[in-house]
């Protein structure tokens, strides 16, 4: 199976623009872009794609050992870029893919013209005088709630999580695999992302970096995105002055905006 | 008369029979409760009315609700029954949440509804648990069937002084069973070598643990009883002996080295015939049928002597190879000699070639275990071969 299907890629806009690509984050797939991604499209060439167990991903590729940790994740982006011959990419990362476009950068550095790290963290749980937000045990209890919620999807069923039948009559335009996780993956994904830690990998960023970070953020807060300015040489921080997790839903034309001042000087 | 009137911060939705709340999406502000949200909350109206939804879940349920329940919402419009705790006065409670957004006023608004679910989640909790254990048992039994099979596959036989002995297995399917094919090939004497091949009737790991107990009685029984029918005899009285109802299939050479090279005396029970070749292509069956070995009452195994020739092997075979299948055809014992014929020239390919023919003729996935042994004198030193 090719990179490209195994990713369900998406690419629009012109050829032979740069390429700006967007990393979803925990919990759902590339749907998430669909208010932001759009807007980039008369000048860049836009990719979307989802991550291996997330919406329409090959889920035959996905190996529990090799995405224990965010280092396969990074690879897949790699891989993604190669396949499609991109260079000078802008990556735009959500969430835990903040982090592992920090990865693939410092992997391949010279794929990457500048990164957008929307709502990062280098690290979720406590630690000494660190502050992620969290106690190990409050991820620990994250699971136990996800599991709960894919109640009713372990096998035979083989386990997808998707919204009932009338969410799917509902949801007119998305695509049919929208947000859909398989639990074993989504338990796996989740412990990748909460339990990680990528502080030291920010001093070795050499991108040009635009860390955004939303003003109320119960999951990444502004510590934690002050942190990620700091390590990585050079990098911004705007705030977006929106509550949640997800600017990119809660508010979409300053995200964008955001991101074009960065890109476009 | 109207229910529907904003009384001293109430709601119009009171008498609902369900905790009903309206949050403001942008910000997660609590906007309105029902009665019912008040009670299952177990908070004063004012206090959650000046508080935020974030304030009401467990720091695990704030993460799924921005990472899950959130973007769905956005882009769905609405989720039901997820499952959540809401931090009440008296503790958390388990909670089934349906929402919709609501986009018609002048902020989007999330409409939430919260179902207590303590004992259906508890119910719930336990059937989890039960599942995961019975996957993990499964993993467990998977794993021991899985290391138990690679202690019983058998092992690349040892090297012999002027005596070559080739031997290739192949498990059923796509290798994943434990199967009851077996081989041994053993040192009894200063010059005299046992080799047996057979198959346990079954699979599985109770086949296995048959598999295990034979090998071990060979090795013992071949140490007092020199004479190979009288050696199956014993084999068939130990399996007897054993409170299961397993037998199996055995063919049993003895091998003595004197002088004038190698001899054989060799016994089958229940199992295709050895077949002794020529390199010109010559096949003959060996000995004589016998019977199953621990199966029958008074079974009968007849010893029959071979004096090997520098030009002559001998293939010892499972029925895996012989009744192999392809839908209703038979590979059979003449497509058997057509390989074992054309490597005769080469008898060191010969087990190798006929695995092979089996696997292919099954494409690519035998339905049986496959064991296949070939032995011939080793040319003489110096000797062009």
């Amino acid at each position: 199976m090719s990179v490209v299907a195994r990713h369900q890629v998406s690419v629009t806009g012109p050829d032979g623009a740069a390429p700006m690509l967007f990393a979803h984050g925990f919990g759902c797939d590339q749907a998430v872009w669909s208010r932001v991604a759009p807007a980039f499209t008369d000048e860049f060439r836009v990719v979307l794609f989802d991550h291996v167990g997330a919406g329409g991903s090959d889920l035959t590729a996905y190996d529990p050992r090799a995405y224990a940790t965010l280092d396969r994740y990074a690879a897949d982006v790699l891989e993604i870029c190669e396949e499609l011959d991109l260079r000078d990419v802008v990556f735009v990362g959500h969430s835990v893919s903040a982090m592992i476009g920090v990865l693939a950068q410092v992997a391949d550095p010279g794929r990457f013209a500048r990164l957008v790290l929307l709502g990062p963290s280098a690290r979720y749980v406590d630690d000494d005088d660190y502050v992620g937000g969290f106690a190990a045990s409050d991820i620990d209890e994250l699971l136990d709630l996800m599991d709960s919620n894919t109640f009713g999807w372990q096998q035979p069923l083989a386990g997808l999580v998707m919204p009932g039948p009338e969410l799917v009559e509902d949801r007119g335009v998305l695509d049919a695999s929208f947000c859909r996780l398989r639990p074993d993956i989504a338990h796996d994904f989740a412990t990748a992302t909460f339990l990680g830690d990528n502080r030291d990998d920010l001093a070795r960023v050499s991108a040009p970096t635009l860390v955004l970070q939303n003003r109320h953020d119960t999951i990444a807060p502004l510590s934690a995105g002050a942190f990620v300015r700091d390590r990585i040489p050079g990098a911004r921080l705007e705030i977006i002055e929106t509550s949640g997790h997800c600017a990119h839903l809660s508010a979409p034309a300053e995200t964008i905006a955001a991101i074009r001042g960065f890109v476009s000087p | 008369m109207t229910v529907a009137s904003d009384v001293a911060g109430g709601s119009r939705h009171d008498r609902v029979p369900a905790a009903y709340a309206v949050l403001d999406r942008l910000d997660g502000r609590v906007l309105e409760v029902n009665e019912a949200f008040v009670t299952l909350l177990g908070r004063p109206r004012e206090t959650l009315l000046a508080g935020s939804w974030s304030d009401l879940l467990t720091v695990a349920g704030r993460i799924y609700s921005e990472t899950h329940l959130m973007p769905m919402l956005d882009l769905n419009g609405r989720v039901e029954e997820v499952a959540l705790d809401v931090v009440a006065d008296g503790g958390r409670i388990p909670v089934l949440l349906n929402a919709v957004l609501d986009r018609t006023g002048e902020r989007a608004s999330i409409r939430v509804v919260l179902f207590g679910a303590s004992a259906r989640r508890r119910y719930e909790t336990e059937l989890l648990r039960a599942t995961r254990e019975a996957q993990e048992a499964r993993q467990q039994a998977d794993e021991l069937a899985r290391t138990l099979q690679q202690t019983l596959i058998p092992p690349v036989p040892p090297a012999i002084p002027r005596l070559e002995v080739s031997a290739v297995y192949r498990p059923a399917g796509d290798g994943d069973e434990v199967g009851g094919d077996f081989y041994d090939v053993f040192n009894v004497g200063p010059s005299t070598w046992v080799v047996v091949l057979g198959d346990v009737a079954g699979k599985g790991v109770r086949a296995a643990a048959v598999t295990a107990f034979i090998r071990h009685a060979v090795r013992d029984l071949a140490m007092q009883v020199a004479d190979p029918a009288d050696l199956l005899h014993a084999l068939d009285r130990a399996l007897h002996a054993r409170p299961t109802e397993r037998f199996c299939s055995a063919v049993l050479l003895r091998l003595t080295e004197d002088d004038a090279g190698w001899s054989i005396a060799g016994a089958a029970g229940g199992h295709p015939l050895p077949i002794l070749g020529r390199r010109d292509g010559t096949l003959v069956d060996l000995g004589r049928p016998g019977s199953l070995v621990g199966l029958l009452d008074d079974p009968l195994f007849t010893t029959f002597t071979h004096r090997l020739a520098p030009d002559e092997f001998v293939t010892l075979l499972t029925d895996g190879v012989t009744e192999a299948r392809r839908g209703r055809e038979l590979f059979g014992e003449d497509a058997v000699r057509d390989v074992v014929r054309s490597r005769a020239s080469d008898p060191d390919g010969v087990s190798a070639a006929v695995v092979a023919a089996v696997v292919d003729y099954q494409a690519g996935l035998p339905h049986d275990d496959i064991a296949v042994l070939t032995l011939h004198p080793s040319a003489p030193d110096g000797a062009v071969r």
